[in-house]
C-alpha cells in the first residue's frame, strides 16, 4: 500500500515545542541587542487562575436572597489592629499602586475621581504623590518603596494611610523601572533625577534589611502620624505564609498580597514570566498565615493581581480576602488595548500607532515604551490628551460598579447579606491544579489533593 | 522642656513636638539607645539628646534643629527635608538614607550606606564611612573628612562626594573628578558650617561618569 503523501507535510513543518516561534524570537533578539527584553503589563502565559474556580450557588440545601430586592452589604474597613483612623470603604474593590510617571496626569485624576464618587481608595506608586491625585482622591493610600522617590513627610501627612512595599507580584526581588522616554521634566523633578535617564531603582529598603527592622520603620511610621493612620505592607507573592507571618509580626495593619499576574509599567520579561506565584496559591498561603496567628480579621488582606471581574473578586472574598486591588484592569478600563480613543464625540483609531509599536490592539505591553496608543501610560503632551479625565472617570466607575454588581450578585445567590460573608465552602475547584493550590475540592468530588500531607 | 525618657515615652515626646507650639528649646534626658526619637517634626525648634538613640532618630526632620550628644543607630535622618541634626559621636548604617534637604553632621564615624539614596541633603562626616556609602546617591553631597570604604558611590546619580582621606575602592560609575572653583566654595562652606577645621584643598571629588544613565548593550553593563 502505498503511503500517504500529504501527513509528510505536518513532519517536515513541525513546530519545535522547546524552540517554538515565540522562542526564536527571543533568542534572535537577545543575539541582536545583548540585552533583556522589558515589557510592561503581567504574566500573560497560562497560570491556574479564579477561572479555575466555581461557585456553589444557594439550592435546596442553601438559601439564596432575592437578587434584586434584599440587601447585601459590601462595606469595607481597613486597618482595624492599631490605628486610630481605619479606612472605612464603601466598597471591597480598590484601586492598585500605579505611579504617576507611569501613568499621565489624567490617568491618575480618573482614578481618583471614579474612586471617590465609587466610595474606595487610590494608592499612589512609586514617585510621589501629585496633588492632583490628592485632590481628587478622597482615600490616598501613599506608598514607600525601596527607591523613597518623592517620598516626603508633608505627603505622609496629608496620606490616608501608608503602604510600605516590600515588593511586587510582577518582580518580587526586583525593583522599579522607568525608562528615559518617560522621565519628562515633571517626573524628574519629583522624583530627583536627571531628565530622560532610564530609571533603575533599588530593590531593597535603603534603611532596613529584614523583619526585626521592619518592625521598628513601622513604628516611625506611627509616630511621625501620631498612630492615627493605617499602615499596609505589600508583599510580591512568593514565600507567602512566612512573608505573611513577618509582616503581621512586624505590625502591619493590613497586608498586601500581589500574585504574579501582578502589572508592572516596566519590568524584564524573564521576571515577569519567571519570578513569583500565581495570585490563586498566593491567596491560600496568605488566609493560612493569618488563620495560624489568630489574625483573621484583625489584620485584613487585600489581594491582587489578575483581578479582572466581580466573580474574581467574590472568589477572593471566598477564599479569605478583606478586599482586592485591581490595577491592569483600570487600565483597560481606560482603554488599553483598545483599537480606538475618543477626541470630543467621536472615536479615532489608534491603530497605527500600535502597529508603530510592533504590535496590535489587544496585544500591546509596551507601556515602558511611553508611546501608549490611547494615552494611558504615558508622559508625551500629544498622547495623554486621548484619555480625558472625564472620560476616563466615567470608564473606570462604570467598571466599579459592574464589578461590585456582579459581586453583590454571587454573594446573594450564595445565600449571603454580606459580600465578606462569602467562605471557601462556597467554592469548588475545576483542574485538579487550583484544587491543590487553593486546597479546596475538585467539582463533584470529596478530593482535596495533597490534603493531610 | 524636657523629657526624661528614662520616665515618660517616645510617644509622648513625638506628640509634644507634633502638637501645637512646642517650646523653642526641648531637651530629652536618658535615651539610652530608645528608637524614633523626635521623627516628623515641622517646627523650628532645637531639641538637645543628651544620650544614645537607636534606630531612625530625627527621621523626616523638618525646621528643626537637632543635637545628640552620643551615637545613633540605623537610618540616623533618613529622609530629612530640612533642618540640621549634629551627632556627636558615631553613626550606625544608612546615615542620612534617602533625605531630601538639611544639613546631618556626624563628628565621629558612619559605618555602612552613609548616605544611601540620598535626594538633596548635605552630610558631613567627621571620621570615615563604611562600604556603599553614597550608594544610588541622587543629590546632595557627601563630605568625608577621614577614609571611605569599598565601592563608594556606587551607580551615582547628580550627588556629589568630597574625601580628604583613602578610597578603598570607588563602585560602578564613580570616578575621582577634578575640583572646580565652585567645590571649593561649596566645600568650605560645608565644613565651617558644620565646624570641620579642614582645607577644602586637602579633598578629592568623587562624582558620576554617567555611563549608567541609559541602555547600553556594548558598555558591558551589569544590570
Amino acid at each position: 500500500m502505498n503511503a500517504p503523501t500529504h501527513p509528510l507535510h505536518h513532519i517536515t513543518r513541525e513546530e519545535s515545542a522547546t524552540y517554538d516561534r515565540a522562542t526564536l524570537d527571543y533568542i534572535y533578539r537577545a543575539a541582536a541587542t545583548g540585552l533583556y527584553e522589558i515589557r510592561g503589563l503581567g504574566a500573560k502565559r497560562h497560570l491556574p487562575h479564579f477561572d479555575d474556580l466555581t461557585f456553589l450557588g444557594a439550592s435546596l440545601s442553601r438559601y439564596p436572597l432575592e437578587g434584586y430586592r434584599e440587601k447585601c452589604a459590601t462595606r469595607t474597613v481597613l486597618g482595624t489592629r492599631f490605628a486610630e483612623k481605619p479606612l472605612e470603604l464603601a466598597i471591597p474593590v480598590t484601586i492598585a499602586g500605579m505611579s504617576f510617571g507611569a501613568l499621565s496626569a489624567n490617568v491618575k485624576e480618573s482614578l481618583g475621581r471614579a474612586a471617590t464618587a465609587m466610595g474606595t481608595s487610590t494608592t499612589t506608586g512609586d514617585g510621589g504623590m501629585t496633588s492632583e491625585e490628592r485632590r481628587s482622591s478622597k482615600t490616598l493610600i501613599y506608598q514607600c518603596l525601596p527607591s523613597r522617590y518623592g517620598f516626603k513627610p508633608d505627603d505622609v501627612r496629608r496620606a490616608d494611610a501608608i503602604e510600605i512595599v516590600i515588593g511586587q507580584g510582577a518582580k518580587p526581588g526586583g525593583g522599579g523601572m522607568l525608562l528615559g522616554q518617560k522621565i519628562n521634566p515633571r517626573v524628574a523633578a519629583m522624583r530627583t533625577l536627571p531628565e530622560g535617564v532610564d530609571q533603575r531603582s533599588a530593590s531593597r529598603h535603603p534603611d532596613w534589611t529584614g523583619p526585626d527592622d521592619l518592625m521598628i520603620k513601622i513604628k516611625e511610621m506611627r509616630e511621625i502620624t501620631d498612630w492615627q493612620k493605617p499602615i499596609f505592607v505589600k508583599i510580591g507573592a512568593t514565600r507567602v505564609f512566612n512573608d505573611v507571618k513577618l509582616a503581621v509580626h512586624a505590625g502591619a495593619d493590613v497586608v498586601v498580597v500581589d500574585g504574579m499576574q501582578g502589572g508592572t509599567a516596566a519590568t524584564q520579561l524573564a521576571f515577569i514570566e519567571h519570578v513569583g506565584i500565581p495570585t490563586l496559591a498566593a491567596i491560600r498561603q496568605a488566609v493560612d498565615a493569618l488563620d495560624d496567628l489568630d489574625m483573621r480579621g484583625k489584620v485584613q488582606l487585600i489581594v491582587s493581581g489578575g483581578i479582572r471581574t466581580g466573580a474574581d473578586a467574590a472568589k477572593a472574598l471566598a477564599l479569605g480576602a478583606d478586599a482586592v486591588s485591581i490595577g491592569q484592569g483600570m487600565l483597560m478600563a481606560l482603554g488599553c488595548n483598545h483599537p480606538t480613543y475618543r477626541m470630543g464625540d467621536h472615536d479615532v483609531s489608534a491603530v497605527a500607532d500600535y502597529h508603530a509599536l510592533g504590535t496590535a490592539p489587544g496585544f500591546c505591553h509596551h507601556c515602558h515604551t511611553g508611546r501608549c496608543p490611547v494615552g494611558v501610560t504615558t508622559q508625551d503632551p500629544v498622547l495623554e490628551q486621548r484619555l480625558t479625565p472625564d472620560i476616563g472617570a466615567r470608564r473606570v466607575k462604570n467598571y466599579l460598579k459592574t464589578i461590585v454588581m456582579e459581586l453583590t450578585m454571587i454573594a446573594r445567590a450564595c445565600g449571603k447579606s454580606d459580600v465578606h460573608h462569602l467562605e471557601r465552602e462556597d467554592l469548588v475547584a475545576l483542574t485538579v491544579e487550583a484544587a491543590a493550590m487553593a486546597r479546596m475540592p475538585l467539582a463533584g468530588t470529596n478530593w482535596i489533593p495533597g490534603a493531610g500531607v | 522642656m524636657n523629657f526624661d525618657l528614662a520616665s515618660q515615652s517616645v510617644r509622648e515626646l513625638n506628640a509634644y513636638l507634633h502638637g501645637a507650639a512646642p517650646d523653642a528649646s526641648v531637651t530629652v534626658t536618658s535615651p539610652n539607645g530608645a528608637h524614633n526619637v523626635a521623627v516628623g517634626v515641622n517646627v523650628p525648634v532645637n531639641i538637645d539628646i543628651q544620650g544614645h538613640v537607636g534606630y531612625y532618630a530625627a527621621g523626616m526632620n523638618q525646621l528643626a534643629k537637632i543635637d545628640i550628644h552620643g551615637n545613633a543607630g540605623p537610618g540616623l535622618a533618613e529622609g530629612m527635608c530640612s533642618g540640621e541634626v549634629h551627632v556627636r559621636g558615631f553613626a550606625s548604617v544608612a546615615a542620612g538614607a534617602a533625605a531630601h534637604g538639611g544639613l546631618l553632621v556626624i563628628d565621629g564615624d558612619a559605618s555602612l550606606r552613609c548616605g544611601i539614596s540620598m535626594k538633596g541633603i548635605d552630610i558631613v562626616v567627621g571620621g570615615s564611612v563604611g562600604d556603599y556609602s553614597a550608594f544610588m546617591a541622587q543629590a546632595g553631597h557627601l563630605v568625608v573628612c577621614g577614609d571611605a570604604g569599598d565601592a563608594l558611590g556606587d551607580s551615582l546619580y547628580e550627588a556629589v562626594i568630597y574625601v580628604k582621606g583613602s578610597v578603598a575602592s570607588l563602585g560602578a560609575d564613580a570616578q575621582e573628578q577634578a575640583m572646580t572653583d565652585d567645590d571649593h566654595a561649596r566645600l568650605t562652606a560645608l565644613l565651617q558650617r558644620a565646624g570641620f577645621a579642614h582645607e577644602s584643598h586637602a579633598f578629592r571629588r568623587v562624582g558620576s561618569a554617567r555611563t549608567l544613565y541609559h541602555w547600553n548593550a556594548d558598555a558591558e553593563q551589569e544590570y
